[in-house]
């Protein structure tokens, strides 16, 4: 048995069958990755010494414990933008220098208690700035696909380390479609929780009032459960809400009988690949056949999204990258003066597009130009959020798209970034609202690229969205579909 | 045009970043391009439209104000470029 392909909630059951290890099981992932990584690139760094020992540990474990967690032992791969005590963290910037946190993001610590495995840390764009994962200071991923496209971004290396069976699930966070782009890239499950819904604490800052955490996963059972061990409240992430965690696995039970599914007209338009929009359209039947009710609604301001998106990401990035200033931890270029300290410092850290954002933010938030621009994009937001709730009115979760192609070609958008900021059209509306929203796999383009389905929900409803998507996915097979490598 | 080049040198200068005159002549016409398409946003009359604030309703989070981490300078300290026993040490920044 080939452990490494087995899912979260599979290799959970056995272990604590005792049929294999935990040690085994890790193993199982390490060899794997030693057999695939050098083509697809997921991982920057692998931390195996701690991960055997987690193993060893969560073995012990699961011959004492008497309740034991649905994570125990379980090999987990965790973008590197989460702080990782005593793990090397970069964001995949040569801004962070060798920086090794001295403490653990919330999740993590919870992960760590829970009994998780830490496999290693996953490659983004540079401070989750990107839609391919090409913007990492280090290397670009590939998609285990096709290894000549990319597989998508910011949370690229823990897609792709996911679909290649590198790990049994990733962590990862999504500020504009960074958890769900990249999952319909690599033909994966990725949910982007309610903001406020998963603590933030320890994650590395990118648009604060967007950014949240979520699990990348073999499917939607995985899901469900990854999200249950995330979710919470946390006194030390003062945006995180104290509500009840559902037990998500509780809504998985196959019946959407009479639920209807509200179809937004404005996402259905030309540029999208052909094969997506035939994809999408056959899965809404599909779901129409299973019992739901389709309702035809309108997010009228869709497409002031994308201007509204990169003004407010920027400035908020603007302001959390204030930070590396080369004085209490990372990349110090030595110079004459202060501010040429931190000038040089920044100037030699930062990549190009992270230098592109400092600089639109910088612009949209200074004097003379805050109302026109940033300002606006606020009230701008303001419609976008109110075209959901007039939606939700009329329906119980929204079916879209997830990305308007499938993977493209490595380097084919790199010089042109408003082209790579359109790639995110169907997914910035969502975090504009902070809203929870999937992506799941509806099949493939002719090219064998995997086509991702977007499944919105309502604050706080993961549960109907997990719903949905397990009841498509017990009727289709795409999720069983595994890259050639 | 939206952005000339001096308007890249001056945002430069506050994001306290530097450019070469090669990143300088690229961003200025990226900008640009940037900037013209989110014009597309007075196409909205927003006179009567209340700026975003919150994604979800939330009132002030209090909490006790009391100590929950240990003071541990030396786990700080570590990942500093530059320190002298239990302090950062910085370039100069009071003449």
């Amino acid at each position: 048995m080939n452990l490494h392909a087995l899912t979260l909630h599979e290799a959970g059951e056995k272990l604590r069958k005792h049929e294999f290890s935990s040690q085994e099981l890790t193993d199982s992932v390490f060899h794997r990755i030693s057999h695939t990584d050098d083509k697809i690139h997921a991982y920057i760094e692998l931390c195996r010494d701690a991960a055997l020992d987690q193993a060893k540990q969560a073995d012990q474990r699961l011959r004492q414990d008497t309740d034991p967690t649905p994570l125990l032992g379980v090999p987990i791969a965790i973008k590197d933008n989460f702080l990782t005590r005593a793990i090397q963290t970069t964001c995949a910037s040569k801004i962070l220098g060798r920086f090794i946190p001295p403490y653990d993001a919330t999740t993590i610590k919870n992960l760590r208690a829970d009994g998780a495995v830490f496999i290693g840390k996953t490659n983004l764009d540079e401070f989750a700035m990107g839609s391919s994962a090409e913007n990492s200071a280090f290397f670009p991923t590939c998609n285990p696909w096709n290894t000549e496209r990319v597989p998508g971004g910011s949370s690229g290396g823990s897609a792709a380390a996911v679909a290649a069976d590198q790990c049994l699930a990733a962590l990862g966070t999504d500020t504009g479609g960074s958890i769900r782009q990249p999952a319909a890239c690599c033909g994966i499950v990725g949910l982007k929780p309610t903001y406020g819904r998963v603590s933030r604490y320890g994650i590395i800052a990118f648009a604060s009032s967007m950014d949240q955490v979520g699990p990348m996963t073999k499917n939607v059972e995985d899901c469900a459960l990854l999200l249950e061990a995330l979710a919470g409240h946390d006194p030390a992430d003062s945006t995180s809400v104290n509500r009840p965690v559902p037990r998500y696995t509780d809504a998985l039970t196959g019946n959407i009988n009479g639920l209807r599914l509200g179809i937004p007209k404005e996402y259905f338009v030309s540029g999208m690949q052909p094969e997506i929009d035939i994809a999408v359209r056959d899965a809404i039947r599909l779901l129409e056949t299973n019992g739901a009710r389709i309702e035809e609604i309108s997010l009228p301001y869709t497409e002031y999204a994308i201007a509204v998106y990169y003004i407010v990401a920027t400035a908020e990035a603007s302001s959390n990258l204030s930070r590396y200033d080369g004085m209490r931890y990372g990349h110090r270029a030595p110079a004459m003066d202060l501010i040429e300290t931190y000038m040089r410092s920044r100037e030699e850290g930062f990549g190009p597009e992270v230098k592109r954002r400092i600089m639109l933010g910088t612009y949209v938030l200074s004097a003379g130009y805050y109302e026109a621009y940033y300002l606006k994009a606020q009230r701008a937001r303001t419609l976008i959020k109110r075209d959901f709730d007039d939606a939700f009115k009329r329906c119980d979760v929204i079916v879209t798209p997830t990305a308007p192609t499938t993977a493209f070609k490595i380097g084919e958008k790199t010089q042109d970034p408003l082209q790579m900021y359109l790639s995110d059209i169907y997914t910035i509306s969502v975090n504009l609202a902070g809203l929870p929203a999937l992506s799941l796999p509806c099949g493939f383009d002719t090219t064998g690229l995997p086509i991702g389905l977007q499944i919105i929900g309502k604050p706080f409803d993961e549960a109907t969205i997990l719903r949905v998507a397990h009841a498509y996915e017990q009727s289709t097979p795409w999720h069983k579909e595994k890259p050639n490598l | 045009m939206k952005l000339s080049r001096e308007d890249v040198q001056r945002v430069t200068a506050l994001a306290r970043l530097r450019l070469t005159a090669a990143e300088e002549t690229s961003l200025t016409a990226e900008l640009d391009s940037i900037l013209v398409y989110m014009e597309k946003l007075n196409e909205l009359d927003t006179s009567q439209v209340e700026p975003f604030t919150h994604a979800v309703d939330l009132v002030n989070a209090f909490r006790e104000d009391v100590v929950t981490n240990e003071p541990n300078a030396e786990a700080l300290l570590a990942n500093a470029p530059e320190k002298d026993e239990t302090f950062f040490k910085v370039p100069k920044i009071i003449e």
